[in-house]
């Protein structure tokens, strides 16, 4: 059993950084919600406090790290140009989408929207698990501003969700392909 | 296991909080108007490719999270330990976070 290099990162940025971050989100969303609702607020636990604040801080760092693998190490194999004269586009994604007018809102569409709506999620959640740091449980005094900030914890999960979305059917569509071969079983003999 | 008994707390003020939420809705808008320029002024590309491999990418998203960190700490520095009217912040804020979600979608930015 094989896998390429690129295979392996794009499963890395994808599967290990944006779904651990889906899979997070929805606990860390429950948890913010009752830790800062009205009736929190006069009964706080500091240890759940602590949990839910490195939950938050793990889920912004998951963020980061999807983007900034998906942006520096996945989307230059992606978008890489061929040489010219070559027939055989398996190897170069976006131009192997854009050869054919069946294919090529996939990549006008989906990785167009995929690329930058993506960046919303680490702004978003940083910005959530600073301001959860700062008040803690009485964030629960402050009941707009808690609503805002479980408002842009959503739409980082909506823009997760995109994002996730589109990267799994872009590389269904045209997978990203290529670089040393990583053997991870070796041959059956028949 | 029971709440541990703390006494009431004073409330703090929502300045940080609101600082940090306008902020990363500017930054959302930022992003949205940086792809769009991007997109729609072919000339500005090269402006913004930083890391050639990633192409114009690499600087619109660059800006963006500078934009956003930059008036964060602006916004910090003017409302931290201060009270601001919520009401206002948080219209500001979601409209441009609207604004940068409107803008990142291809099919709205192509209608421009």
């Amino acid at each position: 059993m094989e896998l390429s290099s690129r295979a392996l990162w794009t499963m890395i940025h994808g599967m290990g950084f944006g779904a651990l971050y889906l899979m997070a989100f929805s606990g860390a969303f429950l948890a913010l919600w009752r830790q800062t609702s009205s009736q929190a607020a006069d009964a706080p636990y500091p240890s759940h406090h602590r949990q839910l604040s490195v939950w938050l801080t793990a889920m912004a760092l998951l963020a980061w790290l999807a983007v900034m693998s998906g942006t520096y190490i996945v989307y230059p194999w992606y978008r890489a140009l061929p040489p010219p004269g070559t027939a055989n586009l398996a190897a170069f994604p976006q131009r192997l989408l854009l050869s054919s007018p069946q294919t090529s809102q996939w990549h006008t569409l989906g990785m167009e929207w995929k690329e930058f709506v993506a960046w919303l999620v680490p702004i978003s959640i940083t910005m959530v698990a600073a301001v959860y740091r700062h008040y803690g449980p009485a964030l629960a005094r402050h009941q707009a501003l808690r609503n805002a900030i479980l408002g842009f914890a959503a739409a980082s999960f909506l823009t997760a969700g995109i994002a996730g979305f589109w990267g799994a059917m872009l590389n269904k569509a045209a997978p990203v392909e290529g670089g040393s071969t990583l053997h991870i079983l070796g041959a059956e003999s028949r | 296991m029971n709440p541990q008994a703390n006494p009431p707390q004073p409330n703090p003020p929502n300045g940080a909080g609101a600082a940090a939420l306008l902020a990363a809705g500017l930054g959302a808008a930022s992003l949205g108007l940086l792809s769009l320029l991007a997109d729609k002024l072919p000339s500005t590309k090269p402006a913004f490719t930083l890391y050639h491999p990633t192409g114009p990418l690499s600087g619109v998203t660059t800006a963006a999270v500078l934009f956003w960190l930059a008036a964060w700490a602006l916004l910090h520095w003017q409302w931290n330990n201060r009270s601001v009217p919520i009401r206002p912040v948080l219209i500001a804020a979601f409209l441009a976070l609207l604004a940068g979600l409107l803008l990142t979608f291809p099919p709205f930015a192509d209608f421009l």
